[in-house]
């Protein structure tokens, strides 16, 4: 039984783009590796923080939208911890009702991009 | 007294109170999920200090409420709201 479930964490702004993007890799072939499948995928790119943690004000926050068992979360939150470069992470899981809204959403996203195109 | 008499004069006007009915906004423009990725919207609920306005003032629905509870709260934790604040907005 796959559960759909929904994964945002904070990576320290310290790092440079390279490193960044390897940190959310790593992340990713976690799921993967662990029989899990990637949904979608967000990169929202450095935030300002709206309280200092770890004594830094910006961060660089990713999501990744995933299917995997429930016994997975507990692995991939303890490797959270064990990474020094995630400041903050957050899993939840996702009911019918907010899988419905990010799909919606998302398929605005497309809309509002082909629009772009079209105009 | 150049008044008429029907004519009743208030030193203090009274307050006219027309009650205006409060709804949860949640359940008439059929909201089912809130998004906690949304700190822009979340805010309507939220007072200066960045508390959660209760649900007296606001009229949402004992269901929505908890569910936007929680959503304020999962994005204090990821740091998308603060938890305390002088004048937010």
């Amino acid at each position: 039984m796959l559960n759909q479930y929904e994964t945002v964490f904070i990576i320290t702004p310290v790092l440079s783009d390279p490193q960044m993007k390897e940190t959310v890799q790593k992340f990713k072939n976690l799921i993967l590796d662990n029989g899990g499948e990637i949904v979608h995928e967000e990169e929202w790119g450095l935030r300002k923080l709206a309280y200092p943690i770890q004594k830094k004000t910006t961060g660089f926050y990713a999501l990744i939208e995933f299917k995997a068992k429930p016994d997975f979360i507990s692995k991939l939150e303890t490797e959270y911890r064990r990474d020094e470069r995630i400041i903050r992470f957050l899993t939840v899981k996702l009911d019918k009702y907010a899988i419905e809204y990010n799909q919606k959403k998302r398929e605005k996203a497309i809309d509002s991009l082909n629009k772009e195109i079209g105009g | 007294m150049s008044q008429t008499d029907s004519e009743i004069r208030f030193l203090t006007p009274p307050a006219f109170e027309i009650k205006k009915k409060k709804f949860c906004r949640f359940k008439k423009s059929g909201i089912k999920y809130i998004d906690y990725k949304d700190p822009n919207f979340l805010k309507k609920f939220l007072n200066e200090q960045g508390k959660i306005l209760p649900r007296r003032i606001t009229g949402t629905s004992l269901k929505y409420q908890r569910r936007l509870a929680k959503a304020v709260k999962r994005a204090r934790h990821l740091a998308l709201l603060p938890f305390v604040t002088d004048l937010l907005k």
